[in-house]
């Protein structure tokens, strides 16, 4: 299949967005994911609620939130802007935060149920072998919910592949800043006769996705090679 | 004196264990009934549990002492713990799990191989602790526990997940562990054959 030169540079925008979103996101989720399995502390409906929201409120309200706060007027954007020189308005970066924030949802859960899932008693018998905690995290913890965290990072990036509610509200439609995949389908199919373009441009948007899940199942199953479950 | 314990620590609403000991070398067993509170008096020693109130003296050093208000934290314990289940760490090899603890062995002890020799468990070393029998499973965790050079060893019911003719052959590795290493040990059981065949003193809990 042949793309034309603006299609590829759709097809590598659309992975550097998604690549930087899930790279950004990651240690965010997995912050709140580990707060939110282990944590106790009062608030912790409220966060777990705070974190599910851009799954079931509809995109345009998430756009148009991010509008507010990290446009160039905005209390976060005009500090970015002002301090950093940083403008995600309008911008791929933008792009990024947009798909970042609608990936978190899936990114958190399924890292929060990998953690849940490690067998704290490990961690106890890490510690009377004299491992501190931050050795037991690395050794024990992170190592056993490894599945669970590929698998997160992964369907967040098909989760960021896919975004465009948001991203359209926030950042529009520029070709080559922020003309992601479903972005520039969308454009596509408003313009009479431009069905080749349009489904090339779909059936990368299904490799894409296909591709994400096949690694992902491969990814967990070479982290599972050989171990299985917890002992017993 | 290898065991001073004094411990008390609320469980429940209407239960609570309380327990003296104070024990010479060798091993020492805690004998009761199941539900007694005997893992938990070991979690105490690890400081994998916080009692109440009393103190924990082990080998002369002063691992906890609420009076005092010393709490040492479970990685600076040296009090090295076998499970009933081997809880042996799935994601590493029998070299791995050996090895997990040794950083913070002091002093000459045994390499690993010497313990692998030690224990009849050098073929196992590259195996996945899933594929091992409950008896191999529990030579690699008493190896893993000794090789983090441990000032004492605390065994929860280590032959009782174990068919008859494994118990018999851990059994004897714990006879050997107890007469070739100066360590002592801590042991818990309900069964009262294996505590008159390993114990030098029985503690009975009720």
């Amino acid at each position: 299949m042949i793309l034309s030169p603006d299609e590829w540079q759709i097809v590598r925008l659309s992975l550097r967005v998604s690549g930087v979103a899930v790279g950004l996101t990651l240690p965010v989720a997995f912050g709140l994911a580990y707060l939110l399995a282990r944590g106790k502390f009062p608030g912790r409906i409220l966060i777990d609620a705070l974190v599910h929201l851009p799954l079931v409120l509809p995109p345009v309200v998430t756009g148009w939130l991010l509008l507010i706060g990290f446009g160039l007027r905005g209390p976060i954007g005009s500090r970015l802007h002002d301090w950093l020189g940083l403008t995600l308005i309008f911008r791929w970066t933008g792009a990024a935060l947009a798909a970042g924030i609608m990936a978190l949802p899936l990114m958190v859960r399924a890292i929060r149920l990998s953690i849940e899932a490690v067998d704290r008693r490990l961690e106890g018998a890490a510690r009377t072998l004299g491992a501190s905690g931050w050795r037991v995290f690395w050794t024990i913890t992170v190592p056993l919910a490894l599945p669970g965290i590929l698998a997160g990072v992964v369907l967040g990036f098909a989760r960021s592949i896919g975004e465009f509610g948001a991203t359209i509200t926030f950042v529009s439609n520029i070709p080559g800043e922020t003309e992601t995949l479903p972005i520039a389908i969308y454009a596509a199919l408003q313009v009479p006769g431009s069905d080749g373009a349009v489904t090339r441009l779909a059936l990368i948007s299904v490799l894409l996705s296909l591709g994400a899940l096949v690694i992902s199942e491969l990814l967990s199953r070479r982290a599972g090679a050989g171990r299985g479950g917890h002992v017993l | 004196m290898s065991f001073d314990i004094d411990v008390r620590r609320r469980m429940g609403p209407d239960s609570e264990i309380a327990l003296r000991v104070a024990a010479g070398p060798g091993l020492t067993a805690l004998f009761g009934r199941s539900g007694v509170g005997k893992t938990s008096v070991l979690a105490m020693v690890a400081g994998l549990l916080r009692p109440d109130a009393g103190h924990i003296r082990v080998a002369g050093e002063t691992l906890f002492d609420a009076a005092r208000r010393v709490d040492i934290r479970t990685a600076h314990r040296a009090t090295a713990l076998v499970f009933q289940d081997a809880r042996l760490f799935p994601h590493y090899r029998v070299r791995g799990n050996l090895r997990y603890g040794m950083r913070r062995a002091r002093g000459p002890g045994m390499s690993l191989d010497e313990m692998a020799a030690f224990l009849g468990i050098d073929h196992l070393l590259d195996r996945w602790p899933r594929t091992l029998s409950g008896g191999e499973a529990q030579r690699v965790a008493i190896g893993r526990a000794l090789l983090s050079a441990p000032r004492v060893l605390l065994m929860d019911e280590p032959l009782a997940a174990l068919d008859m003719p494994r118990r018999g052959e851990v059994m004897g590795l714990i006879e050997r562990v107890r007469d070739e290493f100066a360590l002592p040990i801590l042991y818990v059981s309900h069964d009262r054959s294996e505590v008159d065949r390993l114990a030098g003193t029985v503690v009975e809990m009720e």
